[in-house]
């Protein structure tokens, strides 16, 4: 028997997590993705007549199910924003970008996104965003690839 | 309703990593200092509650092995939320008032030290339509920011106050991870980390624990001179959408603080679970505390932010204050998921 | 459930109904002090179990605190490389990240000297021959492959001699639920001891018992 000796140096290994989930989505969500892949943004009529996006499976007031999906933007406006200077590998884009709450046309609430900008200065609230569509899509949020500015130029070309 | 205090409180000093122990070594001092402080042994407990999350050290089930603290065998009653320890104390309130129960132990811990905190924090948002952006905690609470900002509630000046006063109180605090005495324009002069959050405004990665005993009525009495009455609890959540919230309030600490009647009587300290400066600001609005509060005279979160822990230790913290005398009435705030999502507030009080 | 209605343009199209969220989270394991201490002896080829007072039971390998008592466990006591299967089940499948030939046998393994049952493997007898009772002894890797980790055992392979008849019997209800007893005695019958007091009782079990 022996008294409680020094450890030494600390021991450390590598400890890899993987969570393989395939998610069955359904109806609502499953519409969301399926728009996606369409590219087709929607969102789910609340009973008080606000459009939510995403689409949400119940009333967040009442609890009932929600059944109306309508289609919304695809161009929205920032409801808030920050700006990553230095991205993490896991974000969705490897320049510094920001991250955007998007009111999309026709909804009462925002969702977010990342989006593609030349630098802080060139990010506001109430500016308008659009979707930037992945070229392979799958009915995934990643189908959407980011956002960018809506510029002048764009809005010429809408109109 | 019974009346239960909190009669002991112990923490571990908040370090950003202590790799040389394993959760359970790391928890003991807690959970033997809160039963010591008191002279009671596991034997004297009715009902054990505790908060924790395996994805921190990414070790699962973890929480059963940590229960090795309290020396479960033969078996006791117990029970875990994947919350902060605060809920707990909750779960555990609850149980005393059942009334067949007169004392109860609560703990929690946390090593989000082996892990990328921020981003494991992602895997507790909607996993289809947000989880794969990886929009961590940091980001998250920054776009909150921003949204007080453009509100007009609020300026980065008032953020960096709450930073500078928070941190200097933490110079007080033997517990504290991070203090300095460092003015509000200093901090204001550093360089946004996600904008518009500086690293200051953002709470330290803690690892470190937390444990707190309960008693009811004499029980309580009979252990120590002034306990710390819990005069109302009450717990809320938000949606886990963030765009189903008005990120610039706290409905749900509105409500909560509503039910635990903070409004009733004069409020001495308060101690609010904000890991980021401008949720303090969101807070304080939220719960109606006024200037004659003083607001986090431990430093916070911001001083010391051990995941599932700090909501616990910001009871513990009030209850103290209220048992040494230093103030009568006081609230604690504890919050858990992004954005201020669940929120508890708790009125604690003492007797002259 | 209810009826949804979609927006013309998803009509006709055919409905994503599940979404594949892979997550990959990495960490850096430490294995704190209780398992740095056992895995130390094991650099030594030595099993150290560990105990709170020099009463209570030594575990193997230790986590930290004594379940039974709530404390720490500074004491080190080293235990034999012999123990006596306590249980055991035959793997039939392959599982991923094993490189082990099916069938093989996994066993909780009572070492002597130890309060607690260790988990490893059984080689060197076929797997149907495997038995509760049988008296096996570790193997150990070639000494220039001894590291801090348990493999540094490769398995556990009998010793030849007799079985241990005093063994628990899965599924009779004795003993202390710890998959062990107190100086590797098993509880004489429908009697069991209080692991906190120490004390023994008589127990009204029913069932099988």
């Amino acid at each position: 028997m022996t008294d409680q000796t020094e450890a030494g140096e600390i021991l450390s290994a590598p400890l890899i997590i993987e969570y393989p989930f395939k998610r069955t989505t359904g109806p609502i969500i499953g519409a969301f993705l399926t728009g996606l892949r369409e590219q087709v943004l929607v969102g789910s009529k609340a009973e008080d007549g606000r459009v939510i996006v995403p689409p949400a499976e119940f009333d967040p007031v009442s609890g009932n199910d929600l059944t109306e999906l309508v289609e919304v933007g695809p161009e929205g406006v920032i409801a808030t924003w920050a700006w990553v200077t230095a991205p993490h590998a896991k974000h969705p884009l490897d320049d510094p970008f920001a991250w955007v709450l998007v009111t999309l046309d026709g909804a009462d609430t925002p969702m977010l996104g990342a989006l593609k900008a030349d630098g802080i200065d060139a990010v506001s609230t109430g500016a308008r965003v659009k979707p930037v569509w992945a070229e392979e899509r799958e009915g995934h949020i990643d189908d959407i690839a980011h956002w960018v500015l809506v510029d002048d130029a764009d809005e010429g070309d809408r109109a | 309703m019974r009346d239960i205090a909190v009669i002991s409180f112990a923490q571990t000093p908040a370090r950003r990593s202590v790799p040389e122990l394993n959760e359970v070594e790391m928890l003991m001092p807690a959970v033997h200092g809160a039963l010591e402080q008191v002279d009671m042994t596991i034997d004297d407990i009715g009902f054990t509650c505790s908060g924790s999350t395996d994805y921190l050290a990414g070790t699962a089930f973890s929480f059963v092995s940590t229960l090795d603290s309290v020396g479960p065998w033969p078996p006791i009653q117990e029970s875990h939320v994947e919350m902060d320890g605060a809920w707990a104390l909750y779960e555990a309130w609850v149980k005393l008032q059942l009334g067949e129960i007169d004392t109860a132990l609560v703990y929690a811990y946390a090593k989000s030290s082996p892990g990328d905190l921020p981003m494991v924090l992602t895997r507790q948002l909607d996993p289809i339509t947000v989880g794969p952006l990886w929009a961590d905690s940091v980001s998250l609470a920054a776009l909150q920011a921003r949204s007080l900002l453009d509100s007009g509630k609020a300026t980065e000046a008032d953020m960096a106050e709450v930073v500078a006063r928070s941190r200097k109180d933490a110079l007080g605090n033997p517990n504290a991870q991070l203090a300095w005495d460092r003015s509000a324009e200093d901090i204001l002069a550093e360089e946004y980390h996600i904008a518009p959050l500086r690293k200051s405004d953002c709470a330290p990665i803690t690892d470190g624990a937390a444990a707190i005993v309960l008693a009811a009525g004499d029980v309580a009495r009979s252990k120590v001179k002034r306990p710390a009455w819990i005069r109302g609890i009450d717990h809320r959540v938000e949606p886990i959408h963030l765009g189903l919230r008005d990120l610039t309030i706290s409905a749900s600490t509105s409500i909560a603080a509503g039910k635990a009647g903070v409004a009733d009587g004069k409020v001495d300290i308060a101690e609010l679970h904000a890991p980021f400066s401008h949720q303090e600001l969101i807070l304080k609005e939220a719960i109606g505390l006024g200037d004659d509060t003083t607001i986090n005279p431990s430093g916070g979160a911001l001083a010391a932010n051990a995941m599932m822990t700090a909501g616990l230790i910001r009871i513990g913290e009030v209850a103290t204050r209220i048992s040494n005398g230093e103030a009568d009435r006081g609230v604690a705030h504890a919050t858990s998921g992004p954005c201020l999502q669940q929120n508890l507030v708790t009125v604690l009080e003492g007797e002259n | 459930m209810p009826e949804i209605q979609l927006p013309a343009s998803l009509q006709d199209v055919e409905a994503v109904r599940s979404v594949r969220t892979p997550a990959r989270l990495d960490y850096t394991f430490t294995p704190g002090d209780a398992t740095s201490r056992f895995l130390a002896g094991i650099t030594q080829k030595k099993i150290i179990g560990q105990q709170a007072n020099p009463d209570s039971r030594v575990y193997v390998p230790a986590r930290g605190a004594d379940p039974e008592l709530g404390a720490a466990t500074p004491i080190e006591v080293e235990v034999a490389q012999v123990g006596t299967v306590t249980s055991f089940c035959v793997v039939n499948l392959q599982f991923y990240g094993s490189g082990m030939e099916i069938p093989y046998t996994s066993a909780l393994i009572l070492l002597d000297g130890a309060d607690l049952s260790i988990m490893h493997l059984i080689q060197e007898i076929p797997a149907d021959q495997v038995r509760i009772g049988m008296r096996v002894e570790a193997v150990w890797r070639d000494d220039a492959d001894i590291e801090p980790t348990l493999e540094s055992i490769k398995w556990f392979r009998p010793t030849g001699e007799p079985d241990d008849v005093n063994v628990r019997i899965p599924g009779e209800i004795r003993g202390t639920g710890l998959g062990s007893w107190v100086g590797g005695v098993a509880p004489t019958e429908l009697t069991v001891r209080n692991p906190r007091t120490g004390e023994g009782g008589t127990a009204e079990f029913g069932g099988e018992g």
